[in-house]
């Protein structure tokens, strides 16, 4: 019961040899400047990853995967804030002293410890996605309202992330690049590369998982239930318990793609949790191909090296061509790329210019003379 | 004297006032065949809801191996032995032939075990025994949404028997079927009645006759009459409100 067929696998083969030729290419040929792009962009790949698990293959639509994006970026930075806190007053970050707080918030307290810091990153959003998840699933809150909903979380957190300067600098963020990890700065070129390098593995790594999770009858069920939910209950299974758990993964995933995106940008804040921000990676995923994993990698990349190269040479165009791009997307591509090149979409645009010729499948009749097809 | 395998005592299902069943009585002991039939709205599909636990009665209980099924979560009654085909062909239709049975026979149904677990021999052999009973071998690895419309309804038959229910519950199994496949349904009905209790909603009187089984005619959320097909068609109170008379018998 392989999903894979030959076809697929070649195309995804050329894919994968492309992309970790780049991966190991890159060091050396970019630019720092450049590489820290890649970087962000790889660990990007992951919360897209997550996205593709519950749309692409549950059919649920997020609209606040920035929640968890953002979580696990200020884990990351409270974690890094405390790490170098040392020599400031009192021994902690610096911006407590601005809203006159001496004592560490209770919360911070766990982040001095680098192990409890590794593990929240991811499941903490994991937690609170599955929290969050498992009462709406409860419900059967589905489609629309499912979005509407994640939507309105994300704005909640925004708003309230927001507020609080007093505990975690509200609007301004925490700031990452100046702070201090194994007696290098952070934002350094040196660092940078490490940060690149891991990136460029766990997005690797995260592809594997997520494939493991849809291999086979598991990623069935899932499809099972983007498909028709009812059977799925009438088969014997809970489709709850099923939808929790993938929200919760797709959770966890965005905080380690926060955790990664915000050390190498140098600062979390609340922007993270935008409304505009968490359906640009739906549009990623939309693009490079929903269902296909390897194009919510492929998406988030090259979108994203995209919007950077435009917004260098045309600043205030990468709006219009990204709101063009998923047009055309979902007009003439509903499949997203990955999905079009894996059903001959390619060769049926060649046909239609004339350039291939269409082959001859008919089964070819015997006539005689009268034009009659012989018996 | 062995206790029925479903009993339904003084089932009603109310819609905001509309009475869908009423005092619905039905008594299924292992191993029946039994057919049911009635006019449009006479509460058929609703009928299958409330033993699913998709509806909730307004009143009355639903017995089955002993035990209430009332308040019942629609998965947990699936596991407890009851399956059901739905009018239309519901299928896994991005999801090969051999993938949907694959669900279908997977135990334990927990996500753990999904992913953990590959599927055991005994279940690669019940899957190919499926597909022979349904003729679909050779369309093992096609997506199921490209089959004909009846093999489509022969694949949720088959996935319902990888459910290895006690009770089939099977709403119109030949709607929009060929009299050929009608007549194959049918046979294939009468041999899975025996190992499980098969319970049929249909409109065609052919197919109904052809299952040579006793039969309920619902109207309007109540049993009105059980019996043999042959006393059905001979009881003015059926032949008023559903069957109609033959231009023989107006003249």
């Amino acid at each position: 019961m392989s999903i894979f067929s030959t076809k697929k696998s070649w195309i995804n083969l050329t894919i994968w040899v492309l992309l970790i030729a780049l991966i190991i290419a890159a060091p050396s040929v970019l630019p720092v400047f450049r590489l820290n792009l890649l970087g962000r962009y790889l660990s990007l790949a992951i919360v897209a990853l997550g996205v593709d698990l519950i749309w692409g293959f549950t059919g649920m639509l997020s609209l606040g995967q920035g929640i968890f994006f953002a979580l696990g970026g200020y884990c990351a930075a409270m974690f890094l804030q405390l790490n170098s806190a040392g020599e400031f007053p009192n021994g902690i970050p610096e911006f407590f002293g601005l809203y006159g707080v001496e004592k560490l918030p209770f919360f911070w307290e766990p982040f001095k410890s680098s192990i409890f810091t590794l593990i929240s990153i991811w499941l903490i959003p994991a937690i609170i996605a599955g929290l969050l998840g498992y009462l709406v699933f409860r419900n059967r809150i589905k489609g629309v309202y499912f979005s509407i909903l994640t939507q309105a979380a994300l704005l909640v957190f925004f708003n309230f992330f927001n507020g609080q300067q007093k505990l975690i600098n509200g609007t301004n963020g925490l700031k990452t690049d100046v702070t201090q990890l194994f007696g290098q700065m952070v934002g350094s070129e040196i660092m940078q590369r490490w940060f690149f390098w891991i990136s460029a593995v766990l997005v690797i790594l995260a592809w594997f998982f997520a494939r493991w999770i849809v291999r086979d009858r598991f990623g069935n069920i899932l499809i099972g239930i983007r498909d028709d939910e009812a059977r799925v209950r009438f088969t014997g299974y809970n489709p709850v318990i099923f939808k929790t758990i993938i929200f919760s993964i797709a959770g966890g995933l965005a905080g380690i793609s926060g955790a990664l995106y915000t050390v190498q940008s140098g600062i979390v804040s609340p922007q993270f949790m935008t409304v505009p921000f968490s359906i640009e990676m739906v549009v990623w995923v939309a693009v490079g191909g929903r269902g296909t994993l390897l194009g919510a990698i492929l998406g988030a990349v090259l979108i994203n090296y995209a919007k950077s190269l435009v917004s260098e040479a045309l600043p205030a165009s990468w709006m219009f061509i990204q709101g063009g791009l998923f047009i055309l997307v979902v007009t003439a591509l509903p499949e997203g790329v990955l999905g079009w090149i894996r059903k001959d979409g390619p060769k049926k645009l060649l046909f239609l210019l004339g350039i291939n010729k269409k082959l001859e499948t008919y089964p070819s009749l015997e006539v005689n003379e009268q034009g009659e097809v012989k018996s | 004297m062995t206790s029925p395998l479903l009993e339904l005592k003084q089932i009603s299902v109310s819609f905001e006032g509309f009475l869908a069943l009423r005092d619905l009585n039905l008594v299924l002991n292992q191993g029946d065949l039994r057919a049911v039939i009635g006019p449009n709205g006479a509460g058929k599909t609703t009928f299958l809801d409330v033993i699913t636990g998709k509806v909730a009665p307004t009143k009355g209980d639903v017995i089955f191996k002993e035990k209430s099924l009332i308040g019942q979560k629609e998965f947990r009654i699936a596991r407890k032995g009851i399956g059901r085909k739905f009018q239309s062909p519901r299928i896994f239709e991005n999801l090969s032939v051999q993938e949907n049975l694959a669900l279908a026979v997977s135990r334990p149904k927990t996500p753990l075990s999904l992913l953990m677990n590959s599927l055991k021999v005994k279940h690669l052999d019940q899957i190919q025994h499926l597909m022979s009973i349904v003729n679909l071998q050779s369309k093992a690895n096609i997506r199921a949404g490209a089959l004909s419309h009846g093999q489509k309804q022969w694949l949720e038959i088959a996935m319902l028997v990888g459910q290895d229910p006690d009770l089939l519950l099977v709403d119109e199994p030949v709607a929009g079927l060929t009299d050929e496949e009608t007549d194959l349904t049918a046979d294939l009905l009468k041999s899975l009645a025996g190992d499980h209790t098969v319970l049929v909603i249909d409109h065609d009187m052919e197919f109904i006759r052809r299952l040579d089984c006793p039969v309920s005619v619902l109207h309007q959320g109540h049993v009105l009459k059980e019996g043999s097909m042959s006393d059905i068609q001979k009881d003015p109170l059926v032949i008023e409100v559903y069957l109609g008379k033959t231009d023989e018998e107006e003249q």
